[in-house]
């Protein structure tokens, strides 16, 4: 009978293999649908059509980097088999795909979807199968909730702890402070105003003098700016994406406005916002980040940024460097491998989840000096940590201490 | 009526559609149903939900038919209405606990009185004028949502979760299949209430009023009333839409219903072929399946294979499904006939 031959056959494989691999006691491999010997299966999720698609760079930054890995051995013998999905930044489209990923593909977890609206719209399936939502690529604050939420998990700081260490800077150096507020009317806009305020306690409605919002859809915001500087303000919040926040600070050197400028981190590109509106237009910003900012010059010689450097020369060289979201992706990228280094051959999605809620001070190359990624069962924001800089000359400079602004989910 | 608003009005008109081609055979229609009716206990859920997906957006886009193909006019605002259903739906469910299934008549309802109202000053428009109009009030509504005032019903930019409903009396069946068969006898029953509608005098006059104004009211058709009714018609079956894509996606948010999605509604219309209501559903798979195939095809470049198929459909047949379903239709009669 040969049918019997042969599984006697394949059991005697299989015998052979295990003996090989229990050799070493912490051997025992433990597989969920999307991982095998030979390949992790991830699925993403990216707006690469639609309003938001210039952070679509973000998904192909991912994809080069993982083709390093790969190129490199792979993760613990296993390669990476990354998917990714365009959404078009709908959030019925990004369930669909969601669905298609965990249902259809099989993979083993979502990994960095991008956006509030797309990710809220898949959190509660991804938590009712039990599939990890790792490193979503969203500031907003509600991600770290590991009691309502345990299979989600966010990455950067979130936009109102950032805006919370602006205000009390502002308490500190400046307590009768006069201050106008420029914001992008949605979410990212409301919640760094709603961290200002909440940062600036009992006294944000005496201090704040004014707010002006725009639209994505319009060309320009000069009109704002002349009438924020009318109202007689002497501290500006630029709550602006790159595009505009350009726009704000060459109308401000045009009409001689010169309050305490704090920009959003969101716009802190040297390359992409501050070179366009001016090096001498753009003296003494005040703004913080936790990543290196590619296209300032004192990480020239650095060994994180050369690193990147070579990352981009041999695996993503259409990749443009200064576009801060390369940087963004590079780092959560190397974050994940982090993680799927740490739990070794148990690739169920609990110890998954488990091993990202166990990163203790991780430091990566793309991060300033200092900051560290940490989580722990009850923290799910891996970054929380931030630096102040002030814009000198052609560059950043760090001043103060690494500050956390952990704000509760 | 000056020369310029003659050709206007002239250049917008839909090509009459007879009355008899509006829909299947007996035949056709049994097969399609049971097609529909079979399909699902062989596929995985995943594949379920897409294909409620599609008999929701089916349902918008016959909507849009009714309004286009029925009596002529333009609609490039169809995702507020849609909006305006699913968050009836979500808000009644969520804040108000409501059984999901009770929440469409409700939505439809809503959206019947939001698109009749809307449907006064739009009289006034026709054409081009009237879809720009339309245009307006579907940029305006992502926003409408943001809005602070209604922040605590309509959860903001951050939108609602909506739970999925479980199926009832104990079925053994999965919450998509159930949702699956749920959305599959309101569709069909919203499309045997089209098709009876456009037969009906009502149908009859919005049809009168498409090919020749002026002669439909020389014949006592009231104009007015009629145009804003179809409006009304319309909006209300886009709401129950909208509802029913609420409880499937279980999330409303306002970037879920900007103006891609009418626009998205509008060539599924087209694609389908104007005025004829069997079409919609294929022009419904066209919205969803086709972007899925362009991206499968080039990622960097599924905008522009998206673009490079749809030109391929209007080139080959501009009528839509219709022409198809013509073309296979004598080639059944010719082989018949031998």
């Amino acid at each position: 009978m040969p049918a019997i031959h042969l599984r006697l056959g394949a059991f005697s494989a299989a015998l052979a293999v295990l003996a090989v691999t229990s050799s070493g006691a912490l051997a025992q491999k433990k597989y969920d649908i999307g991982a095998t010997d030979t390949e992790i299966k991830i699925g993403n999720i990216m707006p690469y059509s639609g309003p938001a698609s210039a952070y679509g760079v973000i998904g192909k930054t991912e994809d080069a980097y993982f083709r390093k890995i790969n190129a490199e051995g792979g993760i613990n013998g296993r390669k990476i088999n990354f998917i990714s999905y365009d959404d078009g930044y709908s959030p019925p489209k990004t369930v669909e795909q969601a669905r298609k990923l965990v249902e259809s593909d099989e993979v083993l977890f979502i990994f960095n979807p991008l956006g509030t609206p797309p990710n809220s719209a898949i959190q509660k399936y991804m938590n009712s199968k039990k599939v990890p939502q790792l490193f979503v690529a969203t500031g907003a604050t509600k991600w770290n909730d590991p009691k309502e939420f345990p299979w989600t998990m966010g990455w950067q700081p979130n936009y109102q702890s950032e805006s919370r260490i602006y205000a009390k800077y502002i308490l500190k150096n400046k307590p009768d402070a006069k201050i106008a507020i420029l914001y992008q009317n949605d979410d990212y806009g409301k919640d760094y105003v709603k961290g200002l305020k909440d940062g600036l306690g009992a006294k944000a409605a005496s201090m704040i003098i004014a707010e002006e919002s725009y639209e994505t859809t319009q060309p320009t915001i000069d009109s704002s700016i002349v009438k924020l500087k009318s109202t007689g303000a002497d501290v500006f919040f630029n709550v602006t994406t790159p595009k505009f926040a350009a726009q704000a600070i060459k109308k401000m050197a045009e009409i001689e406005w010169k309050p305490l400028h704090f920009l959003n981190n969101v716009s802190s590109s040297i390359g992409s916002v501050i070179k366009p509106a001016g090096f001498e237009n753009s003296q003494d910003i005040i703004s913080s980040n936790y990543l290196k900012d590619t296209s300032d010059p004192q990480w020239k010689n650095d060994a994180g940024m050369m690193a990147f450097d070579a990352f981009l020369t041999k695996y993503f060289p259409e990749g443009n460097r200064i576009d801060a979201s390369v940087m963004y992706g590079y780092t959560v990228a190397q974050g994940l491998v982090h993680v799927l280094k740490a739990c070794g051959n148990n690739l169920s999605r609990e110890n998954i989840m488990k091993q990202a809620a166990s990163i203790n001070g991780l430091e990566l190359g793309g991060l300033l000096p200092g900051i560290k990624v940490q989580t722990s069962a009850t923290d799910f924001a891996p970054i929380s940590q931030l630096q102040l800089e002030k814009f000198k000359g052609e560059k950043w400079e760090l001043f103060g201490e690494i500050i956390s602004g952990d704000v509760g989910g | 009526m000056s020369a310029i608003e003659e050709t206007v009005t002239e250049a917008a008109a839909v090509e009459a559609v007879p009355k008899k081609a509006m829909t299947l055979g007996y035949g056709t229609s049994l097969a399609v149903l049971v097609l529909l009716i079979a399909v699902p206990l062989l596929v995985k859920n995943f594949i379920i939900f897409q294909l409620t997906m599609l008999l929701i957006y089916a349902v918008a886009v016959l909507a849009l038919n009714i309004l286009t193909g029925g009596s002529g006019q333009f609609s490039l605002g169809q995702s507020a209405f849609y909006a305006v259903g699913a968050y009836t739906s979500a808000i009644l469910m969520e804040h108000g606990g409501i059984n999901y299934a009770l929440t469409l008549p409700v939505a439809g309802v809503i959206c019947f009185g939001f698109g009749f109202l809307f449907g006064q000053p739009a009289l006034r428009l026709s054409g081009v004028y009237l879809a720009l109009a339309t245009f307006a009030l579907a940029t305006a509504m992502p926003q409408l949502l943001k809005l602070g005032a209604f922040e605590y019903w309509t959860g903001g930019v951050q939108g609602l979760v909506v739970t999925k409903p479980d199926a009832p009396f104990g079925l053994p069946m999965s919450q998509d299949m159930w949702l699956y068969y749920f959305t599959l006898a309101i569709s069909l029953a919203i499309y045997i209430f089209s098709v009876n509608l456009l037969r009906s005098r009502s149908g009859r006059a919005f049809m009168a009023i498409r090919d020749n104004e002026i002669a439909a009211s020389a014949m006592g058709i009231d104009v007015a009333l009629y145009k804003t009714l179809a409006f009304g018609v319309s909006a209300g079956i886009t709401g129950v839409a909208g509802g029913l894509g609420a409880i499937a996606v279980q999330f409303v948010a306002p970037d879920s219903y900007t103006i891609a999605l009418a626009i998205s509604l509008f060539l599924g219309m087209v694609v389908g072929g104007v005025g004829w209501l069997p079409g919609s559903i294929v022009g419904s798979a066209f919205i969803i399946f086709v972007p899925n195939i362009a991206e499968g095809i080039s990622k960097g470049l599924s905008g522009a294979v998206f673009g490079v198929l749809l030109f391929l459909v209007i080139f080959l047949v501009p009528h839509g499904a219709r022409q198809g379903a013509i073309v296979v239709q004598h080639l059944i009669g010719k082989l018949r006939g031998n």
